[in-house]
């Protein structure tokens, strides 16, 4: 029977409800692994449940320097999508959204992943060739995408400002509607779950202070508790990878820190049921199932690693978000946070053996990371387990910025500030 | 956040913008050194602490600045006017009144 089921719940209920194991145990860190993943976040955790499960690695430890949930898994606005235009894009995240349609069966833990569509609205000709174009490699490369007008975006989501005297008026909208969002926390207590049943340690509250070496190999790690040995050392910490690989003695990465803002309203009624992305600035929204209306926009644009922001964004953002629905005007805010992102220089991720012998680096995903957590673990587990990347994820290496074979979505050139 | 002008004194970050990190030396642009020219594209050291960066007060005076911040509290260290000199500090002016006479921002004369 599976751990959680309509039966176990009746069970329990028919207990008392006292014999529920907790979702995770809190582990003990043992001296010797045979590979330790640092970081505990999304990524991390789905790395080493997809290691258990599709390569029987079980004597794994994720190190997380906090409790679980409380970094970026915890702190994003669950969109999942993967309306992106190159073929390695389009490849690597619709292999993420098919992992996400079957991840709560797959898990046995309810992700509530919704696939409410997600649509990208233009505000000129221009802007909408582009998207068409993108929604075209969307469908070149085996995904969806529909292209909607001004009286079908009317239909869908009533309350966008679609008159002629709008400040950006809108000339249509590129819907991909397999794309929703998630419950955040449930995706990693889901893949803790799923490791911790399958033999693997997650040890909080153990953060990463140096690396052991032998020679140019590196052999495991000195954390705040104690020396923890691998084969396998494998580094999946986001926004800190700059903070974590220096310890390491890589002092340089094609990578900056920046911190990016998102906003919760008071709970509303329903009002809105897919996710709406602004072309006029930079805007993105949806309406969690509580009935708050979780929406962010740009980066602060400074590099930081303080997860808080400051207040000239929150007011380009709301600005946005009256501009696009003037309805909301009188709405309040009730919650604003940051987060600590890991910007690389073409906006698309680094999963990769190396960069030192004995090493695996996950890292890059700008503002991006909560959609990929399922194909980001299934190659990163891959790539350790066979010391070679996947071809879904071989395009995602380290030294294609030096090669020149970048994966650039805007083709702008080198800057931390693409997603 | 707020920034300290060398010349305008204590302004709201919305007036500046960021020009970025300040940490990379630029290669002599004789040099055809792939390595050299890629680590000045590419790579950053990205430190959580003080931080060496660019900002221009484009909101303001237009000056560049050279400014050292924490990347961990957002407290900053010390502005300076960026250019030839580095870090240097060159002498604020006197007075914003002798640079508005000839500056565009009257717009009387042409």
């Amino acid at each position: 029977m599976a751990e959680y089921s309509f039966f176990s719940l009746l069970k329990n209920a028919w207990n008392g409800n006292r014999d529920w194991k907790p979702a995770w145990s809190k582990a003990e860190p043992k001296t010797d692994y045979d590979v330790i993943i640092v970081g505990g976040g999304g990524h991390g955790l789905a790395t080493a449940y997809y290691l258990a499960k599709e390569h029987g690695i079980t004597n794994v430890a994720v190190l997380e320097k906090g409790w679980l949930g409380s970094g970026n898994i915890g702190r994003n606005t669950t969109i999942v999508r993967s309306n992106y235009l190159l073929p390695e894009s389009i490849r690597f995240y619709d292999f993420s959204v098919k992992l996400w349609e079957e991840l709560a069966h797959d898990l046995n833990y309810n992700v509530m992943f919704s696939q409410r569509g997600i649509l990208n609205l233009a505000h000129s000709p221009a802007q909408a060739d582009d998207y068409i174009r993108r929604g075209n490699a969307m469908l070149h490369g085996g995904g969806d995408a529909e292209w909607l007008t001004p009286g079908e975006i009317a239909k869908k989501v009533p309350g966008v400002d679609l008159s002629k005297s709008a400040r950006f008026p809108v000339v249509g909208g590129l819907l991909q509607p397999r794309a929703g969002t998630a419950r955040h926390d449930a995706v990693a207590w889901g893949y803790a779950r799923g490791a911790d049943r399958r033999g693997v340690d997650i040890v909080e509250n153990c953060e990463v202070t140096g690396f052991l070496r032998e020679g140019d190999r590196v052999v495991g790690v000195k954390s705040t508790r104690g020396e923890i040995r691998a084969k396998k050392i494998a580094v999946a910490v986001a926004g800190s990878t700059g903070r974590v690989m220096k310890l390491a003695g890589i002092d340089a990465l094609p990578i900056e820190s920046h911190v990016l803002q998102a906003f919760v309203t008071e709970s509303l009624k329903p009002f809105v049921d897919t996710v709406v992305t602004f072309g006029g600035g930079h805007l993105y929204m949806s309406q969690s199932d509580k009935g708050s209306l979780v929406f962010g926009g740009d980066l602060d644009g400074y590099n930081s690693y303080a997860q808080r922001g400051n207040l000239p964004v929150v007011e380009e953002v709301m600005s946005e978000m009256v501009a696009l629905f003037p309805g909301l005007a009188r709405v309040r805010l009730l919650r604003s946070w940051g987060g600590v992102m890991d910007m690389s220089m073409d906006g698309s991720p680094i999963i990769t053996t190396g960069p030192l012998p004995g090493m695996y680096l996950n890292s890059g995903w700008c503002y991006g990371g909560f959609k990929a957590t399922p194909a980001s673990g299934w190659t990163f587990a891959w790539t350790i387990a066979k010391d070679a990347p996947h071809a879904i994820n071989a395009p995602f290496t380290l030294e294609r910025f030096h090669r020149g074979a970048l994966i650039d979505e805007k083709g702008q050139g080198a800057t931390p500030k693409l997603h | 956040m707020l920034i300290t002008c060398p010349y305008c004194g204590p302004r709201d970050l919305a007036e500046f913008s960021y020009q970025g990190d300040a940490n990379r030396p630029r290669p002599d642009q004789h040099d055809t050194d792939q390595a050299r020219w890629n680590a000045y594209v590419y790579d950053r050291s990205n430190p959580a602490g003080p931080h060496r960066e660019y900002w221009q007060h484009a909101g303001g005076c237009r000056k560049h600045l050279l400014i050292v911040r924490s990347t961990l509290t957002h407290a900053i260290e010390s502005v300076a006017f960026a250019g030839a000199q580095g870090a240097t500090p060159r002498p604020a002016r006197r007075s914003p009144k002798s640079r508005t006479k000839t500056g565009p921002a009257k717009g009387k004369k042409p």
